[in-house]
């Protein structure tokens, strides 16, 4: 589906079969970061200034989510006429953080529970200059024995 | 040596949408306060102002463009910016001063004038910037408050009628306070009616932004006894800590938490009370009344919990039995809070503390609450900012 489409914002996935955040990780002390950070180790027992970019877990758990019932202002690209989306905070069990992300189309809050298991996956969302839209990256409820 | 200074003077411009310069609020704020301090501008020998970042430099210099409208009379000046802490930061300046020996009497003032309409980050494509890529992929101000909201119902079992509970308690609160923007006794069913804005939040959940000034004259207590103020409150904590790494909340504007595989998550709310309770050598079974801020409805149950006010996931069960309403065990946000105020981000966190110093002096008329003898304020704000204020009598 991503063939010829753009990201949103280049360099925070990848795309493909199986997309993943890209972050950084600090090679002295481990610490996951995302968006990827350039520049200092933010741990404040740690000095390290260098990091490895790595894709991070693909699937996670629900930690909570809303999602938006007003059209979000620019730089935000709306469909017209607006449809609500949900939107996920996922915790990841390596990188032991919690992300955000808009939830695939269709998913509304009415489906969502704490606790659920999740998995990023990759869609399009309406932007000015690509008619087609732009890839970002959402969080999709794992459905039973779905998502391998 | 003792730590504390004392509050002599305090004054605040009603909160609105007035549309006048934000100077003008805060000289109405800072005479009302020299006024109830019964002192002479003149007396004054530091200006701690608050900045605005809305207003063009006279509010990035908020100090010195007061101490000029109200008439340079060759005090010291200060000015602070620390988002939703500001006031307290300009607090804790002045009373570092003071405890220093550097000045007897300080002004502590913050105004704001606030544009219409939603705020947006700038224009232009610029992914290096936060604010620009959490706008881009969907994530708005609501957001974060509503994920908040929707852990406590998922972890707490938490209700949208616990949320608007929030809402009808500040609003009979704030109906009587002649500083309130918002001045009418919502129900249940108000609440309820209005629109959806972020799944669990309508819009009567989350606060407006507002204009407003608010001003404090504090003083040595040795000042204060010199002029018969003996028994006035004192500042007995500021608390301005940083977060500590790995911060455990998704922040705004950010689109993840730190990673805490090598450091322990950490609450930043909890940690702010935390200090002001050491510092004042007190407990929160000593608080007889607290301002917090209620950014959303939601948000209130957590500073309940943060401020150690109750056990984690009962704050929905004390404020159902009525103990958080005037007149129950512990009113919070007898002012009517940002429910009844709206925010005006260099000003607010100075209002928590005039309402303190009313409540401490037994001034708050129909919103009194009986025997105040400590009160405690909290807040947040972007970038690692927060307070919160300890004042005792």
């Amino acid at each position: 589906m991503s063939d010829g489409l753009k990201p949103v914002i280049e360099g925070f996935f990848t795309t493909g079969e199986k997309p993943a955040l890209l972050g950084s990780r600090c090679v002295k002390c481990g610490t996951f970061y995302f968006p990827k950070l350039e520049g200092f180790c933010r741990n404040p027992d740690c000095d390290c200034s260098q990091f490895e970019s790595v894709e991070l877990s693909r699937t996670g758990t629900l930690w909570s989510f809303t999602n938006a019932c007003y059209k979000p202002p620019e730089p935000y690209v709306a469909a017209e006429p607006f449809e609500p989306y949900a939107i996920a905070a996922v915790e990841l069990d390596k990188e032991k953080m919690i992300v955000l992300g808009q939830v695939v189309s269709g998913v509304g809050v009415e489906q969502l529970k704490a606790g659920l298991p999740m998995e990023l996956v990759v869609e399009t969302i309406p932007d000015l200059a690509e008619p087609e839209g732009k890839l970002v990256w959402k969080w999709k409820p794992m459905t039973e024995g779905g998502a391998a | 040596m003792t730590q504390e200074i004392a509050i002599i003077g305090a004054g605040m411009h009603p909160w609105g949408k007035w549309g006048r310069k934000f100077v003008e609020y805060g000289v109405e704020a800072a005479r009302e306060a020299l006024a109830d301090a019964g002192i002479s501008w003149r007396d004054v020998q530091f200006v701690s102002g608050a900045a605005t970042m809305r207003c063009g430099y006279p509010g990035y210099v908020a100090g010195a463009t007061f101490a000029q409208a109200l008439g340079w009379q060759g005090a010291e000046v200060n000015t602070s910016y620390a988002a939703c802490a500001s006031g307290s930061q300009a607090l804790a300046a002045a009373r570092a001063k003071i405890l220093a020996g550097q000045a007897d009497v300080a002004l502590v003032i913050g105004a704001d004038t606030t544009p219409k309409g939603f705020l947006a980050p700038a224009k232009g494509e610029r992914p290096d910037d936060p604010d620009w890529v959490r706008f881009r992929v969907g994530i708005t101000n609501p957001t974060y408050f509503a994920l908040y909201a929707r852990r406590r119902m998922e972890i707490y079992g938490d209700t949208q009628e616990d949320f608007a509970r929030v809402k009808v308690k500040n609003a009979a609160h704030g109906f009587t306070n002649p500083k309130a923007r918002y001045r009418k006794q919502f129900t249940m069913e108000d609440v309820a009616a209005s629109a959806m804005v972020a799944d669990p939040l309508r819009l009567m959940d989350v606060c407006a932004t507002s204009d407003g000034g608010a001003a404090l004259i504090v003083c040595s207590l040795d000042y204060a006894r010199k002029i018969g103020k003996a028994n006035a409150p004192r500042v007995a904590a500021i608390s301005t800590v940083t977060p500590t790494f790995a911060s455990a909340v998704v922040e705004m504007p950010d689109l993840a938490t730190d990673s805490a595989v090598v450091a322990d998550a950490q609450s930043f709310r909890a940690a702010l009370p935390r200090k002001a309770y050491e510092e004042a050598g007190i407990g929160p079974e000593d608080v007889s009344v607290a301002e917090v801020y209620d950014l959303s409805t939601a948000l209130e149950l957590d500073w309940m919990e943060d401020l150690q006010l109750c056990a984690r996931g009962d704050a929905a069960k004390l404020l159902r039995d009525g103990a958080t309403r005037i007149g129950g065990r512990i009113p919070v946000n007898p002012s009517g809070g940002l429910a009844c105020f709206g925010e005006a981000v260099p000003a607010q966190a100075i209002a928590q503390v005039c309402e303190l110093t009313w409540q401490l002096r037994g001034q708050s008329g129909e919103r009194q609450v009986e025997g105040a003898k400590v009160g405690i304020t909290a807040n947040q704000g972007l970038f690692g900012h927060g307070s919160s204020v300890i004042l005792k009598r």
